[in-house]
């Protein structure tokens, strides 16, 4: 669980976010929604710790990350995986060396182990037999995959994604969807998911923050969306002109 | 008149001023940064093979140009030197003794380590820039990595292993090249450039030579990664980072050259 208290955050005069109070749940895919400027990234960078917040504490259950000293940072960071935006896989490594980098950098397994971990991976995330291709041989949605099997390599409790969709086909973001919410629930991790992707919010939305203008808009499930009367979330949700037919049509 | 003067005097002084804050803000950030780099977080394994992978791009790498370019520093200061000393009663095996002093004091080791602030130092920085830029960086980051140290240290110790050896190896072949070049001038003998060679050497300038590969090594590289690991923007602040980076290496080198001869010789 990682809770989000009061969280203020500004660059110079701008001040992004205002006050946020979030519970991301364990075992549950929490996401983070909202329009473009609307201090989503900003948030998330908070939560994983690249940006210190003017304000307020982020909670890793019972600690507090906001306090912690270089060495305890170092072992909450164990603990989380992230998947970014760009995949920010190292160029220069195979697909195997990108899923292995945590393994040779933090652990004492032999070869072998690590190689059977790698491996392990890449089946659950349907890449099997891919280890010698470089991140620019692959397709967008298999570096995706890649880095969501970098992202779990070292068991992670907490899992981020920086809009795991983006550049992406809706078949294909399905499928990264479907696999993060599989993992979630196989590992019982907490995942926090930045996105504004629609079909993402209807599918694997179990606890949605809706940002709005740096503020808390709304908070709900995917269940809840369509019945609730918020007005930022139905101006979020049916943004566009199809959808709004298709809610006119629904409601005739 | 006198206004637009005082006007003018203000604006003046507040850049100056700007300058030396931002001066100082950089130094402070840069000697502050260190305690990151050397301290180290995660297997030895990785280091060391971080640290075989830059030996190679430094050394191995910069070896063709390292030797061009004191083939002709050698043979270049041999005919100059042959030229100012022609037709007076300075001894010609004069020109051996202070091609060898020359190169190995000074050329050898300013040269290589400017050529390399510009090969080196503008890939350190390219490199680490764009593990900024694509985000690398704070992957790394949030794995737990100290990138300071794990993107900073191996190039610091396979540049201050491999650059003292490329800085002995251009002294040599710079040597040579002065020899090459007396013999196809053919203005004096090639036994007097040999006889010039082995007069009045000093084995103090051999460890003048590596002092100032050390610290220029030193230089070149964290500056260098400097310019990388804290650029922000786009391709175009790469680029202007890249830039800074070799000019700075290439002023500090030069500053330091000036200080180690003051301290080490004066």
């Amino acid at each position: 669980m990682i809770r989000a208290e009061n969280i203020f955050k500004s660059f110079g005069d701008t001040e992004v976010l205002k006050g946020i109070d979030f519970l991301f749940e364990e075992s549950k895919t929490n996401l983070i929604i909202g329009k473009s400027g609307a201090g989503k990234t900003v948030l998330l960078k908070i939560l994983v710790g690249l940006f210190e917040p003017t304000e307020g504490h982020i909670w890793y259950d019972d600690v507090d990350f906001c306090t912690l000293d270089k060495k305890q940072l170092q072992e909450i960071r164990m603990k989380v995986g992230m998947l970014f935006q760009g995949n920010a896989l190292f160029d220069s490594m195979t697909v195997e060396e990108n899923i292995r980098f945590p393994l040779d950098m933090f652990t004492k397994m032999t070869f072998k182990e690590k190689q059977m971990r790698v491996d392990s991976c890449l089946e659950k995330v349907s890449l099997e037999g891919s280890n010698v291709k470089f991140p620019s041989e692959i397709s967008g949605g298999m570096q995706k995959r890649v880095g969501i099997a970098r992202a779990i390599v070292l068991n992670p409790k907490y899992l981020f994604c920086d809009e795991p969709n983006s550049g992406l086909d809706p078949k294909t973001s399905i499928t990264i969807d479907e696999l993060i919410s599989d993992i979630t629930k196989e590992f019982k991790i907490t995942t926090v998911i930045n996105t504004h992707d629609m079909n993402s919010v209807m599918e694997i939305g179990e606890n949605i923050c809706l940002l709005d203008k740096g503020k808390l808009a709304w908070q709900g499930n995917k269940n809840e969306v369509m019945d609730s009367d918020n007005e930022t979330l139905h101006n979020f949700i049916f943004a566009s002109p199809f959808l709004q037919r298709l809610k006119k049509r629904a409601q005739q | 008149m006198a206004n637009e003067n005082t006007l003018f005097l203000a604006s003046e002084l507040q850049n100056n001023s700007n300058m030396i804050s931002r001066f100082l803000y950089h130094f402070g950030k840069y000697v502050m940064w260190h305690r990151q780099i050397y301290k180290k977080q995660g297997n030895f394994s990785m280091y060391y093979k971080e640290t075989i992978r830059q030996m190679y791009d430094i050394g191995i790498g910069s070896l063709p140009i390292v030797m061009i370019i004191s083939v002709f520093i050698g043979a270049v200061t041999a005919v100059q030197i042959s030229y100012q000393l022609s037709g007076s009663f300075i001894p010609d095996y004069y020109i051996g003794y202070l091609v060898r002093d020359m190169v190995l004091i000074e050329l050898a080791v300013t040269f290589t380590c400017l050529v390399l602030a510009g090969k080196a130092g503008s890939k350190i920085a390219a490199e680490i820039g764009g593990m900024r830029q694509k985000e690398h960086i704070d992957a790394m980051e949030i794995m737990g990595v100290n990138t300071s140290s794990y993107l900073v240290l191996p190039k610091i110790i396979a540049a201050v292993f491999c650059i003292p050896i490329l800085v002995f190896i251009s002294g040599f072949i710079g040597i040579v090249g002065g020899y090459v070049a007396t013999l196809l001038a053919g203005t004096f003998s090639a036994n007097e450039y040999v006889k010039g060679l082995r007069a009045f050497f000093m084995p103090f300038n051999i460890v003048l030579l590596f002092v100032k590969a050390v610290v220029f090594s030193y230089i070149l590289t964290t500056v260098s990664a400097y310019q990388g690991y804290f650029v922000k923007g786009g391709s175009i602040e790469l680029g202007q980072a890249s830039t800074r980076a070799v000019v700075y290496s290439d002023i500090l080198i030069l500053i330091a050259d000036y200080v180690i001869a003051v301290v080490l010789t004066v």
